[in-house]
């Protein structure tokens, strides 16, 4: 992962010309960023505040503030359980409590130490017609249950080695 | 900005609906697959590549955008169908969708599988495929016209027209609907006060949940005097059950420039902004694809239309924070600042983004101006009750038997939305129990509830805040009579909580306590003094906080108190959940006619908290039980029952 560090620098140095290095853009900035390196690094936000000429304490305050920002990596599949309203009374619950014991996670920890999976509750992805959804990075999965759930990591945990072996 | 007056070609509108026209008729049928989220996840996309593959197996001819070259008239017939992929159809129940016209039949729940019979049968010979159309739940009637279902006949879709019919990467087929001839009027033909008194006098009123008059904000900006002037298109549709807006953005994105665009010469305004939830990636392409060629065709950008006006949109992608639906939030948050309300006065329409007078309206408000303008005030204002006129969208979702986006004039009950056209409640076994909800929940967390005893309550802006509930941004969940309430609450006081940003230390903190309050109800450690407690401070946090969020924050609490005070006072002082979802008020009990004393749920109980003998029915020790739920579970005659 190291080595492809001065590239993705490269990258953070194109996004600050396509912005003019304008403070405004400071969540533009920082969502291309976060694309790139899947997380913000923090040597990466104090240089983006040297760049446009900001505090670092700023760009640390915006990307804390939004909860698309993350500072820490995540995993490789990034689950997200829906618990907006629609799926809650429609049992949402019951899913997260699957996963988080299949995956062995919780509501501290989210990612696992494979780095392959990262679980993450969210309020609403505005697919409620499909009741209750769980999305695994962007592919969205409806009117789930427990035993769908089951299936579905597993078809992923099949993939995955798969992979390995080729 | 792109092109200048002398190199940029300015679409003809008029000439573009004729082409369109000609070339439509020359189609035999028009396939309309449903693009929307929920049909999308259901496999829609393999459906449509199906479609393309049968068609030409059998040696005919399909398009996917429709052929505006001009033919001659013997080889019009160069593609036999037009295959098109629309935006949410809004019965996402049903889905995937499939709507085939000129002969208007909807396929509900289509897989790759039924391909080949629906092009054999229906686009060849012209003959239903049965088993495929919308089956009457009591009547077992398949109804073969899209209209007679009675999700769509008794809906009175005048915004969503569009969306879930057109073509979403066509914009030929927005305009050949009439679409940007109400933008070219407000360039060309009326002028600012003209176009405010219009929406004024529409009656039309924010669909994002305030409901202020939208005629009355535009001449408010108007009047203020300044060389720039902003609009901004709300479309961070945070509230958890809510989808209107999305499907408006990913069906229909066009329209919503329209919207904006006679927002701005209303208000003399250059520049706007499209802010979208992250969450939205599909709205966010679809907005972005559409201003391109909005400004490839001279819709956008200097001299609009030809005129000397100039006015482009950007897209500013949210990065999740409900908060930023507030106006005051959501500019500070496009001006790339933490998104925080400040204090109004100065309200937006005086100082807004960057200092500069702004309109800020919703999606949904938006989308419905131009239809305003075209219909004409007089027409639009017929539509609803006497003080909200007009159709109202509603994402409808929850224990019902057919979820999805409806509109529906204002005044239009419960009994109508639930019952008719949401074909019931649903219960946890998924039988269908009428229009027997215990609660429909609007408005999201900012909203409250509404009961039986308003199921036939004309729904309109004053009726709900007078019922102690609001229109929202049109989020209805119905829930059944096995949820618990005060759960309920706890979810929206959770999320309210989570998504304070921490400005004011009353919405901060006390949303905070409130959440402690209900958490201390449902683990059974409330006593007296706990309800009361919990009506203060909310009354504390809705009138110390700044913005909407805090204002609103306590109201699922306190219209759950007001409608279901006696589940709360069975939580506090019998310690009993009355619909048994409240795990640590459960207790569990033997039915003694069905116990057949075998023992296991002895075995199971980890505390020894079940005693009996053999040919004696087995009793629960309440005071050992720690409500584990093991015997529960363990049990095969069903002769444990919790409560």
């Amino acid at each position: 992962m190291r080595n492809d560090f001065p590239v993705k620098f490269d990258r953070v140095c194109e996004v600050l010309d396509k912005h003019k290095c304008d403070p405004n853009k400071l969540i533009a900035i920082l969502q291309e960023v976060q694309e790139e390196y899947k997380y913000l690094p923090e040597d990466i936000m104090t240089y983006i505040a040297t760049a446009l000429g900001i505090s670092p304490g700023s760009v640390f305050g915006v990307a804390t503030f939004y909860s698309h920002f993350t500072l820490e990596p995540k995993g490789k599949y990034v689950i997200k359980v829906c618990d907006g309203t629609a799926c809650h009374v429609r049992k949402s619950e019951e899913i997260l409590k699957v996963l988080e014991k299949e995956l062995g996670l919780s509501g501290r920890k989210k990612t696992s130490d494979d780095m392959i999976f990262t679980l993450e509750t969210v309020a609403c992805l505005g697919a409620c017609g499909l009741a209750p959804v769980v999305v695994v990075n962007d592919e969205v999965h409806g009117s789930m249950t427990k035993e769908k759930t089951i299936e579905l990591l597993n078809r992923i945990r099949e993939q995955e080695k798969q992979e390995n072996n080729k | 900005m792109t092109g200048s007056i002398l190199t940029k070609q300015i679409i003809d509108l008029d000439k573009t609906r004729e082409i369109y026209k000609d070339a439509s008729a020359s189609y035999k049928s028009r396939i309309v697959i449903c693009a929307g989220t929920g049909c999308m996840a259901n496999g829609a996309m393999s459906i449509y590549n199906k479609f393309r593959e049968v068609i030409y197996e059998r040696g005919l001819k399909v398009a996917v955008m429709l052929d505006k070259e001009e033919h001659k008239e013997d080889d019009r017939c160069d593609n036999d169908f037009l295959l098109v992929e629309s935006g949410c159809q809004g019965f996402c129940q049903m889905g995937p969708l499939v709507t085939l016209y000129p002969q208007k039949i909807l396929y509900t729940k289509v897989k790759t599988s039924d391909v080949e019979e629906i092009v054999d049968r229906t686009l060849i010979k012209n003959e239903y495929v049965d088993r495929l159309l919308y089956e009457c739940p009591d009547s077992k009637h398949h109804v073969r016209d899209m209209d007679k279902i009675p999700f769509y006949e008794r809906q009175n879709r005048i915004m969503l027209k569009l969306c879930g019919h057109i073509n979403v990467h066509d914009a030929d087929e927005y305009i050949a609907n009439g679409g940007y001839f109400m933008a070219r009027k407000s360039v060309l033909e009326m002028t600012d006060t003209q176009i405010c008194k219009e929406i004024l006098d529409s009656g039309l009123r924010g669909r994002g949940g305030g409901g202020f008059p939208t005629g009355r904000k535009w001449d408010l900006t108007r009047i203020n005097e300044s060389d720039v002037k902003y609009v901004i298109c709300n479309g961070d549709e945070g509230d958890p059950g809510a989808f209107m807006d999305r499907c408006v953005m990913e069906g229909n994105p066009h329209s919503v420039l329209e919207g904006m665009i006679i927002a701005a010469m209303a208000v003399n305004a250059t520049k706007g902004y499209v802010y979208v939830r992250t969450e939205y990636p599909l709205a966010v392409s679809r907005l972005k694809t559409a201003i391109r060629t909005a400004r490839e065709n001279g819709i956008l950008g200097e001299h609009i239309f030809g005129s000397d006006r100039s006015f482009d949109i950007e897209v500013m992608e949210g990065a999740g924070a409900f908060v930023c639906g507030e106006e005051t939030a959501l500019i500070a948050s496009i001006e790339g600042k933490r998104g925080m309300p400040s204090i109004k006065p100065p309200f937006p329409a005086e100082k807004g983004l960057f200092g500069k007078p702004t309109v800020i309206n919703n999606v949904e408000t938006l989308a419905t101006v131009p239809v305003i303008l075209e219909m004409g005030a007089e027409e639009y204002r017929k539509l609803g009750t006497e003080t909200s006129k007009g159709t109202k969208t509603f994402a409808l979702t929850g224990h019902v038997a057919n979820t999805g986006l409806i509109e529906v004039p204002f005044g239009t009950t419960l009994r109508e939305i639930v019952g008719e056209i949401g074909g019931g409640v649903i219960d946890d076994d998924g039988n269908n129990c009428g229009v027997d909800f215990k609660a429909v929940q609007i408005g999201g967390p900012s909203g409250g509830c509404l009961t039986q005893e308003h199921l036939d309550l004309p729904l309109d802006y004053d009726n709900l805040r007078d019922a102690g509930a609001m229109v929202g941004s049109g989020g209805l969940v119905v829930m059944n009579q096995n949820t618990c309430m005060v759960q309920i609450a706890r979810f929206f006081m959770q999320f309210t909580q989570n998504e304070s940003c921490g400005k004011c230390v009353v919405c901060r903190e006390g949303t905070r306590q409130m959440l402690a309050l209900l958490d201390d109800i449902i683990e059974g450690r409330a006593d007296a003094a706990t309800l009361d407690l919990l009506e203060e401070l909310a009354n504390t946090v809705k009138i110390g906080s700044l913005c909407g969020l805090g204002k609103t924050a306590p109201n699922p609490v306190l219209s759950t108190l007001k409608y279901f005070r006696d589940e709360y006072i069975a939580h506090v002082y019998n310690k009993r959940c009355p619909t048994g979802n409240c795990d640590a008020l459960k207790t569990y009990r033997v039915i003694v006619e069905k116990c057949k004393a075998c023992g296991l749920c002895a075995r199971k109980c980890p505390v020894d908290a079940i005693e009996g003998s053999k040919g004696v029915p087995y009793v629960i020790n309440i005071e050992k039980c720690i409500r584990c739920g093991a015997c529960y579970t363990a049990c095969k005659f069903d002769a444990i029952v919790k409560g």
